[in-house]
């Protein structure tokens, strides 16, 4: 498709997108009143621009059905990210939104050369996380088998690879370059995995990560980026040159705004990555600023695709760390500690990576006042602690008791995150 | 017969309890006894010294985690079976104890340090079998 073509075709979808928006959903009719918008004044792509932007903590404080377009009975799917009730995000689908999601996982699985005679491991997690269900329903539109064995479990990944003969592995990149390590140490002859493509994502990651987990399993790796807002997983792909995710600018109209300012940035220039999912039925977002930083490339790829390409995401302009796949928020370790009586906010988040997964340890200042002279008040202590914060973040946390003031108070904002991971 | 104990917590970081000990001798404080209950990532640090509520109070100024825990101490000859028939009586008596050290004091007596729930229990099992227990007038310093 032509660009001039696209571009008409986004102006279109917009425009029905802004005028449902606006009818359904109060919280959209509220702000663009607020902002002095109609929406007749949206004729084409060209009035994005006009748009108000719409953020995470939009979706919280309309959690969990309020951004919602249709009514419960068209909603076939819910998905939510980790997080407490107050911090959790949660998106609906609908039938069509469904259909629409497994054809751009399908593209994004076609590009990375799966076809019909593919076997795909899915390592993912299925559940409320996108990962899993996102990728399962494009791998079986292409028409591959596919193995859903979800997360985890590493021995039994190896046995089914070699067993099943997987073609091709879907699942954080972290976990891939794990499970390419297990195999080296299972002393599993490469001979008899017939791996050729892996589809990594839901975390950023570094070229050099790409080629050892491509030495390891001896396959190419392919970069796909999603997140539950918009769909989850396909919102851009890799194509084999490696060189940049495509965007399915037909459903997810991309922008990069500077995050200070808002305001919108030429191609090529790093910013933060903001969506339109014009298309979405169940619940279309009006310019969600995802909070990663990248660039945008309308070059014509060498593989001949005229869509934008987006890079690897170079950070965040917010806090949010992706551990194991997961989004964290140093305030939600706040918001547990501030919660128990024995504790105060004084923390320290270190993430790192061991043997490829990344661990979380989580510095807590032992307050003078609760302070029990007994080892197993301290044990008490430090097991609650983790327990709260283990089901609030959705991922084991270690917890370390540290003497009190030892943590840094600065004047402004106190450094709350070491991450040791060497991320870009 | 409650002597006060002074409990630190730890971090296990080198120089930490240098840091303690010069705190102390600075300010002439005597150590009497002194135990650690360590785990991977930190230390209790358990002693009896000369003037509790002063360590206590320059010690919280040094930025530890600090507090006086009261334990009662028993004196007990040094030789064979004197700690066992001590520890006898206890039990006989279903006195919980939380933890204890002990440290010889001299040639021919030794000393227990015993923290127990009920301090007030654990002192009438002990007078009543006739066992001696420190008074706060052998620990402080005056
Ligand atoms: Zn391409």
């Amino acid at each position: 498709m032509e660009r001039e073509e696209l571009r008409k075709l986004q102006g279109e979808r917009l425009r029905e997108m802004v005028q449902r928006v606006y009818d359904k959903v109060p919280f959209y009719r509220n702000k663009l009143q607020d902002t002095g918008i109609e929406p007749g004044d949206i004729r084409s792509i060209e009035d994005l621009n006009k748009l108000p932007f719409t953020t995470k903590q939009d979706l919280r404080d309309n959690y969990p059905f309020g951004l919602f377009t249709v009514p419960q009975h068209d909603i076939v799917r819910l998905h939510a990210s980790s997080g407490t009730t107050g911090k959790s995000t949660v998106v609906g689908y609908t039938h069509n939104d469904i259909s629409m999601w497994t054809e751009v996982v399908a593209r994004s699985l076609t590009m990375a050369g799966v076809t019909n005679s593919d076997i795909v491991q899915i390592a993912y997690g299925y559940g409320l996380f996108t990962g899993g269900l996102g990728v399962h329903y494009g791998a079986e539109k292409v028409g591959a088998s596919v193995i859903p064995i979800s997360g985890g479990n590493t021995k039994k990944q190896l046995q089914l690879m070699e067993d099943f003969g997987s073609t091709a592995l879907a699942c954080t990149p972290s976990y891939a370059a794990f499970l390419g390590e297990a195999l080296v140490e299972e002393q599993i002859d490469r001979k008899k995995i017939r791996l050729k493509a892996g589809i990594f994502g839901a975390e950023p990651w570094t070229e050099e990560m790409r080629t050892q987990i491509q030495n390891l399993l001896g396959i190419k790796a392919y970069d796909i980026y999603g997140l539950s807002e918009i769909i989850g997983p396909g919102v851009s792909m890799e194509c084999h040159c490696q060189n940049g995710m495509h965007i399915f600018e037909d459903h997810f109209i991309p922008e990069i705004i500077n995050p200070d300012t808002c305001e919108v940035l030429p191609y090529g220039e790093l910013g933060e990555l903001v969506f339109t999912p014009a298309t979405k039925e169940a619940m279309p977002l009006v310019r969600y600023r995802t909070r990663d930083l990248t660039r945008l490339h309308a070059e014509k790829c060498d593989c001949g695709r005229t869509l934008v390409r987006m890079e690897k995401c170079v950070g965040r302009s917010d806090d949010m760390l992706i551990i194991r796949g997961v989004n964290v928020f140093p305030s939600q370790v706040e918001s547990v500690l501030l919660e128990m009586s024995e504790t105060k906010p004084h923390y320290l988040l270190v993430v790192s990576r061991e043997n490829n997964l990344d661990t979380l340890e989580i510095q807590v200042e032992v307050e003078p006042q609760f302070f029990s002279d007994e080892v197993k008040e301290l044990e008490g202590l430090r097991k609650r602690i983790h327990a709260n914060i283990s089901s609030i973040l959705g991922i084991s946390a270690s917890i370390r008791l540290v003497e009190p003031n030892t943590i840094e108070r600065s004047m402004g904002k106190a450094q709350r995150v070491i991450d040791k991971r060497k991320l870009t | 017969m409650i002597i006060k104990q002074l409990s630190v917590f730890l971090e296990n970081r080198t120089g930490r309890l240098t840091e303690l000990t010069g705190a102390l001798a600075e300010h002439d404080i005597n150590i009497s006894a002194f135990s650690i209950a360590d785990t991977t990532d930190y230390g209790i640090l358990r002693m009896i010294v000369g003037r509790p509520e002063l360590a206590e109070t320059i010690l919280r100024e040094k930025g530890f985690a600090v507090k006086i825990t009261e334990v009662v101490c028993m004196i007990i000859p040094h030789r064979p079976g004197g700690l066992h028939k001590a520890l006898q009586i206890i039990s006989d008596n279903n006195v919980a104890i939380d933890y204890m050290y002990a440290f010889a004091s001299g040639e021919c007596q030794a000393t227990v340090v015993i923290r127990a729930d009920s301090l007030q229990k654990i002192i009438a099992v002990l007078q009543e079998h006739k066992m001696e227990l420190l008074q706060e007038g052998d620990v402080y310093q005056v």
